[in-house]
C-alpha cells in the first residue's frame, strides 16, 4: 500500500515552497517510492549493526598549523546581497 | 574520418612526446569537434576555449624544454559541472547555482590540471547529480551521440557523451549510485568508479556524502588507469580520503588473467534485463572463459534490497547536504518578508522536480517517528550488502554483470515514472553502498546499434585487478564501433 505522507509538514521541514499541483504530484509519487523503499524492513533484524560509511575512517586529524584561508572579498563574491563586507539577510523574526 | 580528437590519450601523449602532434593541435581538434557536434549533443554547459588554447600553448613551450611529461599532459579533458573550477562557473545543472563562480578548485580537477590536462569545458548533468538520464538538468537534456533521440544516461551524461563524440579525450564525472558507469554504458565508453575515498571529494559539490565518488570517462581501460593515477591519493581537505601511497595504475594491466576467479552475479540476469543486453554480456563472459579465467555463478542475496536502501540513504543525505542552499551566501535568492520565507521561496524556485522529490523523500525518512523504520533499516541493509560482497570476494577476484538492464532509452520515455527511472541503476548501486570499485566497458551493440555495458566489480582498493580484467576483456572484444554521428562528419 502506498505510504500516506503529510506533505505540508514535510515541505515545511525541508524549507521548500511548493505549488499545490507539486504537492499533489509529490504526495502520490513519494507514497509509491516509500512503499517500494519500505522493503528494507523485510530484512536486517535487530542484531545487524547499521553502517554509515562502507570504508570507515575515524579521528582524521591534520597538523595544528594555521594555513592561508579564503580572502574576504573572494568569500563574499557570490553573495546575493552584502553590506560592509557582510552577508545581508532579511529579518529573522517572522512578523506580519 | 578519424581526427586527433578520436584518438586515445595514450596515443596522443606518445605523439606529443615524439613531436608528431602539439597540444595546440590536439586541443584545436577537440574544439573543432565541439563546434561540429555540440549544437546537437549538448554535452557542455560552459566552454573554455581561450583558457584551453593558452594552456596548450604553455605546455608546448614547456615540452620544448625537454622536461619530463605526465601521460595526462596536453590531453583535453571535460569536467562534470558538479566539480568546482576556480573562476569558472559551476552550476550543478541547477538554477540555484546558475551564476555561481567558485573561489576554489576541486582536488581531482586540480591534480589532473597540475599534470597538464587541458580543460575544454564543464559538462551538463542531472541537477545535483540526481538522475539517470540527464533529463533533470535545468539547462536541457544531453543527446546520446549514438542516437540523438535517446538519453546519454546520467547523471554524468554530458561527460559520457563528450568522450563518446570526441569533444574531449576523457572526462571527470561523479558516481553516487552509478552516475559514471551507467552513462558510460549507454554511450559506449569506459566508466570507472574507484573505491570510496581513493579520490578526494574536496570540491565535489555534495549530494550523498557516504556514497559520492569521483570517477573517469575514457575510451580505453589504459586511459582510465592513467587518469586515475593522476587524480587518486590522500587529500587533507577530505577527511574520508584514504591514506594510499601513489601508484601508477597502468602498471600490470597487461598481465594475463589465467586462473583468476570470476563470479557472475546471478541476480543481474533476471526480469527487466533486455535480451540483447544479457546476450552481449554472456558473450563477453565466454571471452573471459576463453582467456582461461575460471567462471562460476554467484549470488548476492541482498542485492534485491539495495535499490530500496539506496533510495532512502541517498535522499536522506541529500536533504541534509542541500540545506546549504538557503539564499544567504551564494546562489539564487528570491526575496521574502523574513528569512524563512526567503529560504522557502528561493528553494522552491531554484530546485527542479527530481531534487525536490529527493529532498522531500529524505526529509521524511529522517523525520521523527519514521527514522528507524526507513533510514535506520536502510543502514542495516547496507551492512548486509557489504557482508554479501565480503563473502563473494572470499571466493572470487572480481564479479561481473551487465552495467544497466537496458541500452539507451528515448528522451521523455521515463520522466513521469521515477521508479522506472531508478531501475536503470539497479546493478550499479550495490557497489556504492559497499564502497567497492567498479568499471563499465563497452561489450557490443544491441539490434538498434546501441552500446551495451559490461560491469566488473572488485574488492576495496583492488583497482589493479579490476583494471587488469577490464583490459584483458577489452583487448579480447576489440570493440571498435563509433557513433553514427561521427561517421557522417565531413573532414574540415
Amino acid at each position: 500500500m502506498p505510504v500516506e505522507i503529510d506533505i505540508e509538514h514535510v515541505a515545511r521541514l525541508a524549507r521548500l515552497d511548493l505549488a499545490d499541483e507539486e504537492k499533489e504530484r509529490l504526495k502520490a509519487q513519494l507514497g509509491l517510492i516509500l512503499e517500494h523503499a519500505a522493503k528494507v524492513g523485510e530484512v536486517a533484524a535487530a542484531e545487524v549493526p547499521p553502517t554509515a560509511y562502507a570504508v570507515p575512517r575515524s579521528n582524521v586529524f591534520r597538523p595544528d598549523v594555521p594555513e592561508p584561508t579564503l580572502p574576504h572579498a573572494e568569500a563574499m563574491a557570490n553573495a546575493p546581497e552584502a553590506e560592509d563586507e557582510r552577508f545581508k539577510a532579511p529579518r529573522i523574526v517572522e512578523m506580519e | 574520418m578519424t581526427e586527433l580528437c578520436d584518438l586515445l590519450a595514450s596515443d596522443l601523449s606518445a605523439m606529443m612526446r615524439a613531436g608528431e602532434a602539439s597540444a595546440v593541435e590536439v586541443v584545436g581538434s577537440c574544439l573543432g569537434r565541439i563546434e561540429a557536434v555540440d549544437g546537437r549533443v549538448k554535452a557542455f554547459l560552459t566552454l573554455t576555449p581561450e583558457v584551453a588554447r593558452e594552456r596548450a600553448e604553455a605546455l608546448d613551450e614547456h615540452r620544448g624544454n625537454g622536461a619530463p611529461q605526465s601521460p595526462v599532459a596536453g590531453v583535453p579533458i571535460a569536467v562534470k559541472d558538479v566539480l568546482t573550477t576556480q573562476g569558472i562557473r559551476t552550476t550543478c545543472g541547477s538554477r540555484i547555482l546558475e551564476t555561481y563562480v567558485p573561489p576554489y578548485d576541486a582536488t581531482a580537477w586540480v591534480r589532473a590540471s597540475g599534470d597538464g590536462a587541458v580543460l575544454v569545458g564543464k559538462t551538463n548533468c542531472d541537477e545535483f547529480a540526481m538522475g539517470s538520464s540527464n533529463e533533470n538538468s535545468a539547462f536541457g537534456p544531453v543527446h546520446n551521440p549514438w542516437d540523438l533521440d535517446r538519453v546519454p544516461g546520467g547523471s554524468s551524461g554530458g561527460s559520457a557523451a563528450a568522450v563518446a563524440a570526441g569533444e574531449a579525450i576523457w572526462a571527470l564525472g561523479t558516481d553516487t549510485g552509478g552516475s559514471v558507469r551507467q552513462p558510460a554504458s549507454l554511450c559506449g565508453v569506459v566508466g570507472l568508479k574507484p573505491t570510496y575515498g581513493l579520490v578526494s571529494r574536496y570540491g565535489l559539490i555534495a549530494f550523498a556524502s557516504s556514497l559520492d565518488t569521483v570517477g573517469t570517462f575514457t575510451r580505453s581501460v589504459r586511459d582510465a588507469a592513467s587518469l586515475l593515477s593522476s587524480i587518486a591519493g590522500k587529500d587533507d581537505r577530505d577527511a574520508t580520503s584514504l591514506d594510499t601511497p601513489y601508484r601508477d595504475y597502468s602498471e600490470g594491466i597487461e598481465q594475463e588473467i589465467t586462473g583468476l576467479r570470476i563470479g557472475v552475479v546471478r541476480e543481474t540476469f533476471g526480469e527487466g534485463v533486455e535480451p540483447a543486453v544479457a546476450a552481449r554480456v554472456r558473450e563477453a563472459i565466454d571471452r573471459l572463459a576463453g582467456l582461461e579465467a575460471s567462471i562460476e555463478e554467484i549470488s548476492l542475496p541482498h542485492a534485491d534490497y539495495a535499490l530500496s536502501a539506496y533510495y532512502l540513504i541517498a535522499p536522506s543525505e541529500a536533504s541534509s547536504n542541500l540545506a546549504r542552499y538557503d539564499g544567504m551566501r551564494y546562489g539564487l535568492r528570491v526575496d521574502g518578508k523574513h528569512s524563512v520565507e526567503m529560504m522557502m521561496k528561493t528553494r522552491g524556485a531554484g530546485f527542479g522536480p527530481e531534487v525536490k522529490r529527493r529532498i522531500m523523500l529524505g526529509t521524511y525518512a529522517l523525520s521523527a517517528g519514521y527514522f528507524e523504520a526507513f533510514y535506520g533499516q536502510a543502514q542495516k541493509v547496507r551492512t548486509l550488502i557489504i557482508r554479501d560482497y565480503e563473502a563473494a570476494f572470499a571466493r572470487f577476484d572480481v564479479l561481473v554483470s551487465p552495467t544497466s538492464p537496458t541500452t539507451a532509452f528515448r528522451i521523455g520515455e521515463r520522466v513521469d515514472d521515477p521508479l522506472a527511472m531508478y531501475l536503470s541503476d539497479v546493478f550499479t548501486i550495490p557497489a556504492n553502498l559497499a564502497g567497492v570499485p567498479a568499471i563499465s566497458i563497452p561489450c557490443g551493440l544491441d539490434e538498434a546499434g546501441l552500446p551495451v555495458g559490461f560491469q566488473i566489480t572488485a574488492k576495496v582498493l583492488d583497482e589493479p585487478t579490476l583494471l587488469r580484467v577490464a583490459h584483458a576483456l577489452e583487448q579480447a572484444l576489440a570493440f571498435s564501433a563509433r557513433p553514427p554521428l561521427l561517421e557522417a562528419l565531413t573532414p574540415n
